[in-house]
């Protein structure tokens, strides 16, 4: 199985992890204090391990992503990749390391640039790393990886508003591999994806794998994607890690009150099958969001189900 | 639940039983690129009390449907081109869209997907809640704020008393959607058309949503229409449920009997692409292929390009809605092999 | 879904409709355009046009006047004998090359400094900001009367006075358009690949700030012409010598009670001229509007 970790060194480590967006007043724009998005995130991604990343909206998924990417600096904290911390590294010993990383983005419309051919996206980083490919091989090569991504090569020529979404992040995933990356990123890389598609993407995504030895730090709202693919998870909340473990151990016994809630609310596609996430449900989600309401029980609900159906 | 015959263009229901009859409906949209049949030939009832969801993905035409019903089609785009819509024994399409929106006004109520951009930003959430009470029924000024105070509390906003002087912005997500429903079972509405109400929502908001709005059935015994693309949100409340492709209803029945024993390839493909419990690290099995064109459908099934049981038949000819043999009277798909459909389960 | 659905919210006839008219809305100004291009550079040849020349014995002959030469001067002669004809296509050569190198040199500029100030934002973007808002709070026709009587006549004072004021217009719109740009996911896609600023203002920012550059050039072409006009009008353009459409319009009106077509005819051109570029502009505008986009 694929998600067994080897135990090598990670390949990613994380530690203490802190960035804090300027708060600007709203009319001259002057910082007037600072947001924490997320503070003390440690974790560590081993070579060809799926690494999940679960909470709400604005718990700072993405702001973690973004700052192992580089996208954004972080304020405190290390982010070490082969074993260096690539906070301290240079614009161009950067670049380097950004081979090695890559980023598959959300909105398969809006990641894709619209001006470009399908090979011209993919041909993109060969562009920036001029040692990857050579150039006159560019088309061929594009070729292959857009066969192995599930797409028609013979469409190398056409642009990105020519695919369906599922389509559009299959081309991002070949431009993503075709850096031959040691980890990738995917930021809800599936969430804007219908379920019959996301299908498709999620078992592109583990053959990829399997074939060759990538890791993924795999961010999504949705926890039964996140069960299906990921060995380990953290769960994200309020811009901290309040639990971390392998799936079995944060799927089956969650210990903080945070995760059994988030558990909780996962909708059931059969609820009268029962629920199969073995969770206890006694802990309301109300509580832990800003509603502070009394939650209508939706058990009753579930019985009533039965009756009518 | 009444008893309905299986013809190959309706399914009929006695009309005393549901609230809202739609026959065989069709919408079309003229586009720069050409004529699309977003809605061909959909039929569907709902009985007071009732909830069913519609469910597909995205382009399938649930938003059309919910959009049609309402007489809210963009002008001049799209238009019903065929078909009825039969509300309380009122066929909607026989009547202009002025009658229509002031009977939805009182009588239909729709909530929307994206909670911020249907209410305005600069007004008070009180005054746009007492809104109708003021405008429909004629409520005084302090009469109208006080039953929008009661509305309030009753879909759950905290603190409603000193929250109510409140500006959208200054909710959550969460908290803006409760504020939409209650916005929309102001003037008790009998039917209510929920155009996926969670979807920009996280799972512990998106439950509690759903359950208020199974409350607020249960206490006004409206009924209700759930649209989503998330198989898993609907069935926690649905009794029965409609699976939308390409235009189509290509299976409808009870949620449990549907969501069992599929007996479409298209319903069975969605529920086996839901990644569960049961094959955590295995494979998943998606529905091969991509989303229909509308411009350019294939002839016959519009599935069969993805359709493990296709045949040739399939490509010539279009399935009607029927009852597969050995299943229940209200059990139905548009399948011309049901039957091994069901029995290769 | 979401692209698709944008693309086709129009009705077939009345988008079909739409695009037919924003074909000829391009096709037509392109033409007249070209045919005034062309005649600016053959006519005035075929006819030998010299400015310095003067035949007073012809002056201010009305239009259709049949000259000692044997020519017929189709739109008559001006105050010293030329015709008026020749003397507009040497004009309208003027305007059209001060148009288009002021519109290069402060597209070019302009776009750059857009670009820079979008894209890396910060002081540099306050201080280029800063400067535009100054430079547009004055009128540009008086700046550039200040400006040529620093620098002196000449077409090329004129076409350096004009970049001066038009280029900010580029700069502002470049800069809006990057800042939209800058924060869709493709430029960050871009950015995470290792791409340098170099390649991401020039290879995946640039191009989505030509159509935009496009459609302010052709709006502009108009403005930039008749400036130059009434730079020449006022006597501070086009130096002696070189006939401009501004000029012959100037010298023209001493006489519109006896020789009306001096300065009508011309003026007419002028009409024609900044009528097409400015239809041009506007169909480029719909054109690159997204909703008239599709199959
Ligand atoms: N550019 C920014 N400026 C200021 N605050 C920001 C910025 N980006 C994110 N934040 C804030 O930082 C916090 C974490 O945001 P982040 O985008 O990481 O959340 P997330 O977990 O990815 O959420 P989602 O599931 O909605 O994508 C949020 O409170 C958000 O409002
Ligand atoms: N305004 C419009 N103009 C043209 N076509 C439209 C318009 N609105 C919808 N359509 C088309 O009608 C079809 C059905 O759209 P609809 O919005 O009902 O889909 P949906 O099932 O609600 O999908 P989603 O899950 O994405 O909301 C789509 O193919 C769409 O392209
Ligand atoms: S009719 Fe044929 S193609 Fe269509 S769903 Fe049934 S078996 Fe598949
Ligand atoms: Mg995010
Ligand atoms: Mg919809």
């Amino acid at each position: 199985m694929p998600k067994a970790a080897p135990t090598h060194q990670p390949l990613l480590s994380v530690s203490n992890l802190k960035v804090a967006y300027p708060i600007r007043s709203s009319v001259l724009r002057r910082i007037v204090g600072e947001k924490v998005a997320v503070r003390d995130v440690t974790f560590e991604v081993k070579p060809g391990e799926t690494v999940g990343l679960v909470g709400e909206s604005g718990s700072g998924k993405s702001t973690v992503a973004r700052s192992v990417i580089g996208l954004i600096k972080p304020d405190a904290g290390a982010i070490g990749f082969n074993g260096h911390d690539i906070t301290r590294y240079s614009p161009r010993q950067l670049k380097s390391v950004r081979r090695e990383m890559q980023m598959v983005f959300q909105d398969p419309y809006a990641s894709l640039n619209p001006r470009l051919t399908v090979r011209d996206l993919i041909a993109e980083g060969w562009r920036v790393h001029r040692d990857v490919v050579p150039r006159g091989n560019w088309t061929a090569v594009a070729q292959e990886l857009m066969e192995r991504v599930g797409l028609n090569p013979d469409y190398s020529d056409r642009y990105a508003h020519q695919f369906s979404g599922g389509q559009r992040q299959r081309i991002g995933i070949a431009r993503a591999l075709a850096l031959k990356p040691k980890l990738i990123i995917c930021d809800e890389a599936v969430s804007a994806l219908d379920v019959s598609v996301q299908a498709q993407v999620l078992n592109l995504l583990q053959d990829l794998q399997e074939e060759l030895g990538l890791a993924y730090l795999f961010i999504s709202h949705d926890l039964s994607v996140v069960e299906h693919l990921c060995a380990r998870v953290l769960v994200l909340h309020g811009g901290e890690v309040v639990e971390e473990g392998s799936v079995h151990d944060i799927f089956d016994r969650p210990q903080h009150d945070y995760t059994k809630a988030l558990l909780a609310a996962v909708p059931v596609v059969r609820p009268w099958l029962g629920r199969s996430v073995s969770s206890s449900t006694s802990t309301h989600p109300e509580r832990l969001t800003q509603g502070g309401t009394i939650a209508p029980n939706i058990q009753s609900r579930e019985e009533r189900n039965d009756i009518y159906s | 639940m009444a008893e309905m015959r299986i013809g190959s263009d309706a399914v009929t229901r006695s009309a005393a039983a549901s609230l809202l009859s739609v026959r065989d409906l069709q919408v079309e949209f003229t586009t720069a690129a050409g004529v699309a049949r977003a809605l061909d030939g959909v039929s569907f009832d709902v009985s007071p009390g009732e909830t069913l969801a519609i469910l597909g993905e995205s382009g399938s035409g649930k938003s059309v449907t919910g959009q049609a019903v309402m007489a809210l089609l963009p002008k001049p785009a799209g238009s019903i081109v065929g078909g009825s819509i039969v509300y309380d024994g009122l066929d909607l399409t026989a009547r202009p869209v002025k009658d229509v929106r002031k009977l939805c006004a009182t009588e239909i109520a729709m909530v929307f997907q994206d909670p911020l951009s249907s209410l305005n930003p600069v007004f008070q959430v009180g005054y746009q809640v007492a809104e109708p009470f003021r405008r429909r029924l004629g409520m005084g000024k302090r009469e109208a704020w006080g039953k929008a105070l009661e509305l309030l509390k009753r879909v759950g906003i905290p603190d409603a008393e000193t929250r109510i002087g409140d500006y959208p912005h200054q909710f959550s997500g969460g908290q803006r959607q409760r504020i939409m429903i209650a916005m929309a079972i102001a003037l008790e509405p009998r039917l209510l058309i929920a155009d996926e109400p969670t979807t920009a929502l996280d799972v512990t908001v998106q439950k509690q949503i759903i359950a208020l709005l199974a409350d607020l059935q249960a206490e006004t015994g409206m009924a209700m229409i759930l649209i989503s693309h998330d198989l898993g949100v609907v069935a926690q409340v649905a009794e029965r449920a409609a699976i939308m492709y390409a235009g189509r209803i290509v299976e409808t029945g009870p949620i449990r009997e549907v969501y069992d024993r599929p007996a479409h390839p298209y319903t069975r493909g969605l529920l086996d692409s839901i990644p569960s419990a049961a094959e955590i690290g295995g494979r998943l099995t998606p529905i091969v292929g991509s989303p229909p064109n509308l411009l350019a459908l294939p002839s016959g099934c519009s599935f069969n390009p993805r359709c493990p049981f296709a045949t040739d038949r399939c490509r010539t000819k279009v399935p009607a809605l029927r009852q597969p043999a050995s299943r229940g009277s209200d059990h139905a798909a548009g399948c011309h092999y049901s039957e091994e459909v069901l029995a290769d389960a | 879904m979401s692209a698709d659905q944008a693309v086709i919210t129009i009705a077939p006839s009345h988008a079909r409709r739409l695009r037919a008219t924003v074909s000829a809305r391009i096709l037509v100004p392109l033409v007249v355009i070209g045919i005034l291009g062309i005649g600016a550079i053959v006519v005035p040849v075929l006819y030998n046009y010299d400015p310095l020349h003067a035949d007073l014995l012809v002056r201010l002959k009305p239009p259709g006047t049949a000259m000692p030469d044997g020519s017929i001067a189709i739109f008559g002669t001006d105050k010293v004998g030329s015709d008026l004809f020749a003397e507009m296509m040497a004009g309208t050569r003027v305007s059209l090359i001060v148009g288009a190198s002021t519109l290069l040199i402060a597209g070019i500029v302009g776009g750059i400094l857009g670009l820079l100030a979008g894209y890396f934002g910060g002081w540099l973007d306050t201080a280029l900001m800063r400067i535009a808002d100054i430079q547009l709070a004055f009128p540009s026709i008086l700046l550039a009367i200040l400006l040529v009587s620093v620098l002196g006549q000449g077409i090329l004072n004129v076409i350096i006075v004009l970049s001066i004021s038009n280029w900010v217009i580029f700069a502002r719109v470049i800069r809006s358009q990057v800042l939209g740009l800058k924060s869709l996911e493709y430029v960050e896609a871009a950015r995470t690949l290792g791409a340098s600023h170099f390649h991401i203002i020039f290879r995946t920012l640039l191009p989505g700030c030509i159509a935009p550059m496009l459609v302010i050039a052709s709006v502009e072409f108009g403005y930039v012409v008749l400036a130059e006009a009434a730079l020449s009008f006022l006597g501070v353009g086009a130096p002696f010598g070189t006939p401009s459409l501004g000029s012959t319009i100037s010298t023209g009106t001493q006489y519109l009670a006896s020789a009306w077509w001096i300065s009508t005819i011309p003026g007419l051109l002028l009409l024609v001229l900044v009528l097409a570029t400015g239809v041009l502009g506007d169909a480029l505008r719909d054109r690159f509007d997204p909703r008239l986009r599709s199959a």
